[in-house]
């Protein structure tokens, strides 16, 4: 049971009118906002005090042109208006509108009023009329409709205070329908449907037996009835169009009394800057250059802020190490999680770049234009235009990008974009790659321009692109899946990015990436130095083993500490273990240690570092010192006495990590979002085979 | 006399005349795109699909497939 004060709103509305911008200021949240329909893929709930009496609880849902829904997100709407007993089911609506396609909004309006919700239109982006010549006459507007409306301008934060106030006064609100579907396409069929389910509006009735297939919540007893009326979809089809039809008229007539556009006052920025920017030849040039740009910046800004955070992390080690009283314990905080942390936070800068780019490009409105761009190029991959967006995103966090395809209406192309974004070179790459580049590839110029380290990084993020579209081929061909082309994509104007939608853009993911990162390395390392510091028998008693087994040999102290440690080290928990895995990862150029790391980051791939600095930290009994990349390279094998990581193994590595799955929160997400274990499934056993054969091949031709 | 929206040229206009209701998504019909409604051709896509058009006041691109479901007869 809901408790009685509190209110439950639902925002309403096509995509792209704002409903997210009002929600952040409702609530004070900063959920994710940006000019391309289809941001938000998800419910999204939060507090909102409407007065002193009265607190709301607010839901943010997915855009939608209409309550039949096409996508995945849209099918979250009709559910959260049907389902009763769904925890957010509003007691008011809040239809968010925009000034620009009034008239569209209101058909999804009237749909909502049908539904006899108490409900309010807000028609939002009030900031732009006077540019756009628009005016509207909303008292008119208010008698024609029999509704409340509020003029507001979200971003400038106009007309909020009203809406808070005309909020509280909902139960006075008119919930009469607008649309009378019965009398204007089927009398009779629809009074039966009236009379068989009272308790109902007739609308929703009807809707329930449209959408039976998206209506899982439905008791059986319900459904049943539903059942019943099955009509065959020539029929419905027919219906529904005339419906649309009908709403339209009715929303023609009142439009024609109370609204307006002056169209020498509406500017053409629009249709200039399409004919540059989806133009065959210079749409793609531009296109291409914003890529190059971004990562260019992502290399070239960011060395400058990493190497500060790379001293400052190396002082406070330092810091650790000297204050804080002597003991592997202290090694552990001092040589395994602070660099640990380190090698995430010195990230932040490449990170934050790369949100940048992305969150102004999203809220400029140019995300539609590449979808449009690439659609029939992606189309021959198996995919859609849309599936350029997630791709893209992949590049920060393959998690949000796999919500993102929800708004992708065809199921193969969703599945096949939901298969391949993990290949996109996601930023938990990013710290394995940087620092494996560091070690092997020599830091130097060719053609006195391009950094060799830099290409390389480049090299792998086309190696991730080159995977993700081979794959679609793959799968577009394997999966026989019946495709429909019902895509439509709306391209809406284009905005001067607002900064401070960027801004906590960038904020919010950067803190995400950091916390969520940190949290696992931090458990990880606890868990690895407890297992790499305890073990059996022959770990207790390392020193008299030891010392007999090399007794003839007289060895001077220091060389002696040295082997007593990583004796113990192998016959820790972690050393058995290590053991028994090394001759699978043998062929790939690995020894145990660099095993264990790679197992643990089977739940986050930038643990990986983190877990080496644990287990060479407690190898070295807190003799050594330094960075762990100094760490990593002066790593020998302890048979050929050679460096540990060279070119062979090196490159395997990081070929390992381009095409391995090694993600826990993605196979969950992908789990959720396809409703089965089989493709998880498919993509981890996939991407590892092909991770392993890939790297042993390499190994075996460069060693 | 057989046009579609496929077959307009860049800043054409027609009116639709009727389309099969099966070979047209749902959303399409509600975000305007009815008989009676002028439809302008924006934009042609490099491969020549998807067609970016105005219709009902939105600006939509539609695949081909789609565009060439829909009549129309051309103004001018
Ligand atoms: N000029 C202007 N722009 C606005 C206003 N409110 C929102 N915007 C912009 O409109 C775009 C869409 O805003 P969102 O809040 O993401 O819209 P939404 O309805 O949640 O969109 P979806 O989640 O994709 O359905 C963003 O670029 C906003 O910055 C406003 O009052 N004036
Ligand atoms: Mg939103």
């Amino acid at each position: 049971m809901k408790s009685n004060s509190l209110l439950n709103i639902a925002l309403v509305g096509n995509p792209n009118t704002g409903k997210t911008s009002l929600f952040n200021q409702l609530t004070g949240l900063n959920q994710k906002v940006g000019n391309y329909p289809g941001i938000t893929v998800d419910k999204k709930q939060g507090r909102c005090k409407i007065s002193e009496y009265l607190t709301a609880e607010i839901t943010d849902l997915p855009g939608t042109y209409s309550i039949n829904p096409t996508t995945l997100d849209e099918t979250i709407v009709l559910e959260t208006l049907l389902n009763e007993s769904n925890n957010s089911y509003p007691d008011l609506v809040i239809v968010v509108a925009e000034v620009e396609n009034l008239k569209r909004n209101l058909f999804l309006f009237s749909q909502i009023k049908d539904l006899q919700f108490p409900s309010i239109l807000v028609i939002n982006m009030s900031d732009q009329m006077i540019r756009k010549g628009i005016t509207i006459d909303i008292e008119a507007l208010k008698r024609e409709l029999k509704s409340e409306i509020i003029l507001i301008s979200a971003r400038k934060n106009l007309g909020i205070d009203d809406l808070k106030r005309e909020i509280e006064n909902y139960e006075n609100w008119n919930t009469e329908p607008i649309a009378n579907i019965s009398d204007k396409i089927d009398t009779v069929f629809f009074e039966t449907i009236k009379t068989t389910f009272p308790e109902f509006s007739l609308y929703k009735s009807w809707l329930l037996i449209t959408q039976q297939k998206n209506c899982a919540f439905l008791s059986s007893e319900l459904y049943q009835k539903i059942t019943a009326f099955n009509p065959d979809s020539e029929k419905v089809k027919k219906y529904q169009h005339k419906e649309t039809i009908y709403r339209y008229q009715i929303i023609n007539e009142i439009l024609k009394k109370t609204y307006a556009v002056d169209k020498n006052e509406a500017t053409d920025l629009r249709s200039r800057l399409d004919k540059i920017l989806t133009h065959k030849i210079y749409g793609y040039i531009i296109f291409f250059g914003v890529l190059m740009l971004i990562f260019q910046s992502i290399f070239e800004w960011a060395s400058l802020p990493m190497d500060l955070i790379d001293s400052l992390f190396a002082n406070v080690s330092e810091l650790a190490k000297t204050n804080l009283p002597k003991g592997t314990f202290t090694n552990l905080i001092a040589e395994g999680v602070i660099p640990g942390i380190g090698g995430i936070v010195i990230f932040i800068p490449q990170i934050a770049i790369l949100f940048l780019f992305i969150a102004t490009l999203e809220e400029t409105g140019y995300m539609s234009r590449v979808v449009f761009l690439m659609d029939k190029i992606m189309r021959k991959f198996g995919m859609s235009g849309k599936s350029i967006i997630p791709l893209i995103s992949g590049t920060a966090c393959a998690i949000p990008a796999i919500m993102a395809s929800r708004n992708i209406s065809d199921w193969k192309e969703r599945l096949i974009t939901i298969l391949v974004i993990p290949f996109t070179t996601c930023s938990a790459r990013l710290p394995v790659y940087a620092i494996l580049i560091a070690l092997i590839i020599p830091d130097e110029r060719i053609f006195g321009i391009f950094n060799l380290q830099g290409l390389t990084l480049m090299g792998l993020y086309l190696l991730g692109f080159a995977a993700a579209i081979s794959s679609a081929i793959l799968l577009h061909n394997v999966l026989k899946i019946k495709t429909q082309s019902l895509f439509v994509i709306e391209m809406p104007n284009y905005k001067l990015p607002s900064f401070k939608n960027v801004f906590y853009e960038v904020v919010e993911k950067t803190k995400a990436f950091i916390f969520g990162a940190g949290k696992i390395i931090l458990a990880l390392s606890i868990i690895l130095w407890f297992l790499a510091s305890n073990g059996s028998e022959k770990f207790k008693n390392a020193a008299e083993y030891v010392t007999t087994q090399e007794s003839a040999k007289h060895l001077n102290d220091d060389v002696l500490n040295k082997k007593i440690a990583s004796y113990r080290l192998e016959h820790s928990y972690i050393g058995t273990m290590g053991k028994v895995i090394e001759p699978v990862i043998k062929p790939m150029g690995y020894d145990w240690k660099i095993g264990i790391a790679l197992i643990s980051s089977f739940a986050a791939r930038e643990v990986f570092i983190g877990a080496l600095a644990t287990i060479y930290n407690v190898g070295s009994d807190g003799v050594g010192s330094g960075t762990i990349k100094e760490r990593m390279a002066a790593e020998v094998d302890s048979v050929t006495g050679e460096k540990r990581f060279n070119f062979a193994t090196g490159m395997s590595l990081l070929l390992f990590y381009a095409f391995a799955m090694q993600c826990i929160g993605t196979l969950a997400i992908v789990k959720r979002e396809t409703k089965s274990w089989k493709w998880p499934i498919l993509q981890l056993t996939g991407m590892g085979a092909l991770a392993y054969i890939v790297s042993v091949i390499t190994y075996t031709i460069l060693s | 006399m057989g046009d579609t929206i496929a077959n307009l040229k860049i800043g054409e206009i027609g009116i639709i005349q009727d389309f099969c209701l099966d070979a047209i998504p749902l959303n399409l019909l509600e975000m305007g795109c009815l008989p009676g409604k002028e439809v302008r051709l924006l934009q042609i896509a490099p491969l020549k699909d998807p067609l970016y058009i105005k219709v009902n006041g939105s600006h939509l691109a539609i695949r081909i497939e789609t565009a060439k479901q829909i009549n129309i007869t051309k103004l001018r």
